[in-house]
């Protein structure tokens, strides 16, 4: 490593700032704030799974003692939804229901129990139509659509390309591996259960507090329901408990309840049940997935043919963005010379999926790592030395247009392999005994937003105080994850100031700059690097003032320990921070500096070339070990080592509980969480309790020994690349090859559930998963032309973007 | 899941009390509250009177007797019968069967008589108000089918109960005291009834006041479980076993249990063990036997076909452990 500066904060594992208020306590939850002449609202929702709504009838709930209002979707027929390209969803259902558990009305009453009795009362007619659940079947045409729009039928979406010239590939290759895989969804079953209040203003404004990760998204989706104006709403993004995804979407329940309060002009306050929280799902889409993947003798591999076909519920969600992911990040970890992919994601009357943790690039990096290791096998090879042999080199461009720049795999790779003793154990346990190994990648942060505009992904104000005080304001919302302490720690460490001196103010639209919000892992390198520039200005400004009055050049003055001083003299000439401000104030008057941050621009440039491209992804290994009982199935996770390229971690021990996190939630996808559905029962979820939807306990949990790779990143704030959702990646497929190494056979599905991993061992081909991918009639396949084949990374004709000429402003 | 609906709460400080409260009110019964209390939550049951049985100080405690028999207060907790030594050592199956149960901050609430007298529970009952209408309802709960087998004519939600098939294997005598007064009953025939809605063969007024589990003079026991988690999980499978005699086996009892409305005896794989030794081959016959007397279907965790598979490995695994 080339030369290391020394932080007080960055990459040392420091108190999170909201640690005390959390560990006591005092953290409010949205569900935590309580006003005076608050109502409390309930939902009713559909318990059919595909109808059209005949009539609604609340006269018998409005009159009911304690009922003050009811709403039906007849009052807010804007529709909205995450992306541009899917506003599909209704604040309550007008005229159709999609889903068990789609809302129809809502209710406002001074209790939540009379709220409850009051939904009973509500008489809704349906006109039953016929539901569809499965994809194979929903990529048929249909008479009753769930939906009036999408590619064909119940298809949502369908997208087909090609990077360079994947059958010639194939054909040119020594062994083709054909696999197909199934990934079962599963949800993010945050301990916090989504809730809002939202105030009405005396003076006509709103006010919205809400348990959500994106308060810039839902302002937009609030303002166009509502027909309001984006400048009378504000939305208050409270602490989240746990979001991981499942509160990143704009929802009904937020909006609705909104509307109750500006019809009722008091406060109003939803909290979802914890079976509601299934209903809002947004989770891990179930997808099937085909794989053919060309090798030469040497190790090589050719190209690699990937398809999906995406179960997405009921609504669009980020599905457009999830079809894509399914296909983005399979070329980031190795080399793929020649890559196509073809995406289908499908209409079902069931909870909408949407993104969750690694959102879409975990079901593929299941399947490609699963091929991975069965590669090695074909050719004689160790599955690390193969994975070693291929890496994708740094500072590189993909086949499919995704700019590499730092890439810490092989050390990842080594660390593992070494920590675990793989090269002396595995394939040599006894049997039931088995170690796996699995690799990922991750984006830092999404290269474009989700609607498109030119503007910064993330703001950052600073405002100094007379006596010391920092103020930072952001619109980034903490989850859990700690951006409230990596804006403090950035702002601390620039400035040299104490981080508890650091107030942080976030995630308000009416008083922080926007920041897109806590999803692709994009808060710590965008609001890190706002952070960074405005407390540059701001340092700017204090050495100014204070270089004056210590009649000192600036460039020897240094900001540390809550001083500014002379480097050369730091004992002398010397004052204290909250003076240089004071200076610094009678020199330039108040004193507050922004600074923002943009992604640099990316290499690709045909159509859905937005999905993938990043400032810089992190990469992780994992080798897990673990006891497979031949005669149950049963798998017992004993150990897990993972390595982590962080670029570096700005706070080691929050970096560390992330990575941790992750293999947890890894191993709960890895090993039980399904979200199953009865379709011969309505399509009502199986289990929408924490009772029954299985989610590991701490007696499931085995000892983590994380590695942290830290190379800096030259994108990255310090250096630092994103650590919130990659480490999650590697468990589900290391499990799945760990269980091979234990009992030689090979189970294609997720989660590896003591079912299948039976059905394997008793099967004649040593084989549990799905048997065959459906023809999905691809025929427009979009090419592009690789770098190698000298493309400019847009299309070939016909499917270039047409672009208009910009004038290039003179010199 | 809601909040609780509106009941009175009655706390009476005798059994006959107690008892007279539950005839004339139509009241429902609630110790540690673990199951009713979610129950409820649920409106799975939506008892107008609820009795609570705390202030009964004579259902409290457990005593072994002179002639080696253990009585148990029903309103023990879980969690102190585990903590008792000579239970772990003499009662091996009862004491696995009572650390399995949930986690131990349940186990403190929850108490042995309320695990015996545990509702029968199934993936189409247990779930809430809303998500029952969605099905119209099942036969346990103001429907008109039970979900897990459209065509039957009676309810087949589960006995989840660790305890029961253990009492059953270990020939345990329960005390019941009603308005009309009191009796005693065995294990085996309180569970008789193969109906998940009257799965208690008892009035609802009578209250389980003791629980006798006889001197166990040269039987071993144990009990395994299946399950996904370590804890909080019911039982998906429980195997209770019992045998006596050093060499060939004189007597043998196996109880599976959360197969069903009811514990299940295996009766033909009992009788294939006595006058054997617990090799290989009696316990591959044994297994095999146990395996066909139970028919789990899909209302549970797990596959009904993995369950039923499971058999075969939960028993063999238990008499593996009293061979040795």
């Amino acid at each position: 490593m080339s030369k290391k500066k020394k932080y007080k904060y960055i990459g040392k594992a420091f108190t999170k700032v909201d640690g005390l208020s959390k560990t006591t306590g005092q953290t409010k939850y949205a569900d935590d704030l309580v006003m005076p002449r608050m109502l409390y609202c309930k939902l009713l929702r559909s318990d059919v799974p595909h109808a059209r709504i005949v009539s609604i009838d609340t006269s018998e709930a409005e009159a009911m003692d304690g009922v003050i209002a009811c709403l039906t979707g007849a009052s807010m027929p804007n529709t909205f939804g995450i992306l541009p390209v899917s506003q599909d969803e209704h604040a309550l259902c007008p005229d159709k229901v999609r889903f068990v558990g789609d809302p129809v009305a809502a209710v406002a009453a001074t209790t939540e129990d009379i709220a409850f009795e009051a939904l009973k009362k509500i008489h809704v007619e349906y006109e039953p139509l016929e539901p569809c659940y499965d994809p194979a079947k929903a990529i048929k045409n249909q008479t009753d659509l769930i939906h009036e729009y999408g590619d064909d039928g119940n298809v949502h979406k369908r997208v087909s390309m090609e990077f360079g010239d994947v059958d010639a590939a194939l054909d040119d290759a020594d062994e083709v591996l054909d696999d197909v895989v199934f990934f079962q969804g599963n949800t993010h079953l945050p301990m916090e259960q989504h809730a809002t209040l939202a105030y009405p203003e005396a003076d006509g404004r709103l006010t919205v507090w809400s348990s959500t990760q994106t308060p810039h998204y839902l302002h937009k989706a609030m303002s166009k329901v509502l027909d309001m104006p984006p400048s009378r709403i504000r939305i208050i993004a409270c602490p989240n408990g746990g979001g991981f995804g499942g509160k990143s979407d704009p929802f009904n329940h937020e909006i609705a309840v909104a509307k109750l309060a500006l019809n009722t002009g008091r406060p109003c306050k939803i909290t979802l049940t914890r079976e509601e929280v299934f209903y809002c799902h947004r989770g891990r889409h179930p997808v099937l997935m085909h794989s053919r993947m060309g090798l030469k003798k040497d190790g090589s591999i050719t190209g690699i043919h990937f398809q999906s076909l995406l179960d997405g519920g009921a609504y669009g969600s980020y599905g457009v963005a999830s079809t894509y992911y399914t296909g983005a990040l399979q070329t980031v970890t190795y080399k793929v010379p020649t890559y196509r992919f073809d995406g289908v994601r499908t209409f079902t009357n069931k909870p909408p999926c949407g993104p969750k943790r690694g959102h879409g690039t975990v079901q593929p990096r299941f399947a490609i790592e699963l091929q991975m290791d069965k590669a090695a096998e074909k050719l004689g090879m160790d599955p690390a030395e193969f994975r070693l042999m291929n890496i994708q080199p740094e500072e590189s461009i993909t086949a499919n247009w995704l700019k590499i720049r730092t890439i810490g795999l092989r050390e990842c790779i080594e660390k593992v392999v070494e920590a675990s003793g793989w090269k002396e154990r595995h394939g040599k346990l006894p049997r039931g005994h088995g170690l796996g190994l699995a690799c990922s990648s991750y984006i830092t942060g999404a290269g474009l937003p989700i609607y498109w505009n030119s503007m910064p992904h993330s703001g950052v104000q600073l405002k100094l105080d007379r006596g010391g005080g920092v103020t930072a304001f952001c619109g980034a919302t903490d989850i859990g994850q700690g951006s409230d302490t990596v804006l403090a720690a950035c702002v601390a460490e620039i400035l040299g100031v104490d981080i508890m001196d650091v107030r942080v103010c976030v995630s308000d639209t009416d008083l922080t700059p926007v920041d897109l919000g806590s999803y692709s892992s994009r808060v710590t390198l965008m609001m890190g690097n706002a952070a960074i520039e405005a407390a540059e200005k701001a340092r700017e400004k204090l050495v100014a003032a204070a270089a004056e009055k210590l009649e000192v050049p600036p460039v020897r003055l240094v900001c540390a320990d809550n001083k500014v001083f002379d480097s050369e003299a730091p004992e002398e000439r010397w004052m204290s921070f909250a003076q240089a401000v004071v200076y610094a104030e009678a020199k330039f008057g108040t004193i507050g500096t922004v600074g923002s941050y943009k992604p640099p621009r990316m290499p690709g440039r045909y159509r859905g070339a937005g999905v993938g491209p990043t400032p810089t992804y992190s990469y992780s290994a994992a080798v897990v070990e673990l006891f497979a009982d031949e005669e149950t199935g049963a798998v017992d996770v004993k150990k897990i080592w993972i390595a982590h390229d962080i670029g570096i971690a700005i706070n080691r021990a929050l970096a560390i509980g992330q990575v941790e996190g992750g293999v947890y939630m890894g191993l709960g996808e890895a090993l039980m969480e399904e979200m199953v559905y009865r379709d011969r029962r309505n399509g009502v979820h199986k289990i929408p309790s924490m009772l029954e939807y299985k989610s590991p306990t701490t007696l499931e949990m085995p000892e983590v020994e994380t590695m942290l790779v830290e190379h800096p990143d030259p994108e990255g704030p310090f250096g630092a690349k994103e650590v919130g959702q990659g480490p999650l990646l590697p468990v589900m497929p290391a499990v799945a090859n760990a269980v091979h190494d234990a009992l030689g056979v090979r189970v294609d599905q997720c989660p590896v559930t003591p079912e299948l991993v039976l059905s394997a061992v008793e099967s004649k081909n040593k084989r549990s998963g799905p048997k065959s991918y459906p023809d999905l009639k691809i025929t427009d396949t979009m090419r592009i032309k690789t770098p190698d084949q000298g493309g400019d990374g847009d299309a070939d004709e016909p499917w270039r973007i047409k672009r208009k000429k910009k004038a290039k402003a003179p010199k | 899941m809601m909040r609780l609906p509106t009941f009175a709460y009655r706390v009476p400080t005798d059994v006959a009390e107690a008892a007279k409260i539950i005839r004339e009110e139509n009241a429902m019964i609630v110790a540690g509250g673990t199951d009713l209390w979610p129950n409820m939550k649920r409106r799975q049951v939506e008892p107008k009177s609820v009795v609570a049985l705390r202030k009964l100080d004579a259902l409290r405690g457990w005593e072994w007797r002179a002639d080696g028999t253990l009585r148990i207060g029903p309103m023990a907790t879980l969690r102190e019968l585990e903590r008792d030594k000579r239970v772990e050592e003499e009662l091996p199956a009862l004491w696995k069967a009572i650390v399995s149960i949930s986690t131990p901050l349940l186990r403190n609430q929850g108490t042995l008589g309320g695990n015996l007298n545990l509702d029968t529970r199934c993936f189409y009952l247990n779930q809430n108000y809303e998500w029952r209408r969605a099905i119209n309802h099942c036969l346990k709960c103001t429907g008109h089918t039970c979900w897990t087998a459209p065509g039957s004519t009676k309810c087949w939600a589960v006995n989840s109960s660790d305890c029961v098939p253990v009492m059953i294997a270990l020939d345990a005598t329960f005390v019941l005291q009603g308005a009309d007064g009191t009796r005693e009953v065995k294990a085996a025939d309180l569970y008789h009834v193969d109906d998940g809605r009257d799965w208690l063969v008892k009035a609802p007024d009578e209250i389980m006041t003791d629980i006798l589990i006889p001197p166990q003079n040269g039987h071993r026991s144990t009990y395994l479980k299946l399950r996904k988690r370590d804890s909080f999980d019911f039982p998906v499978l429980g195997v209770a076993a019992r045998v006596k005699g050093n060499g060939s086996v004189e007597a043998a009892d196996i109880i599976l249990n959360a197969v069903g409305p009811a514990p299940v005896r295996c009766s033909e794989a009992e009788k294939a063990l006595i006058g054997y030794e617990l090799k290989a081959e009696t316990i591959e016959e044994a297994r095999a036997l146990a395996t066909r007397a139970a028919k789990p279907l899909d209302n549970t965790d797990h596959m009904p076909s993995y369950r039923k598979k499971m058999i075969r490995v939960y028993v063999k695994r238990a008499l593996e452990e009293l061979a040795n």
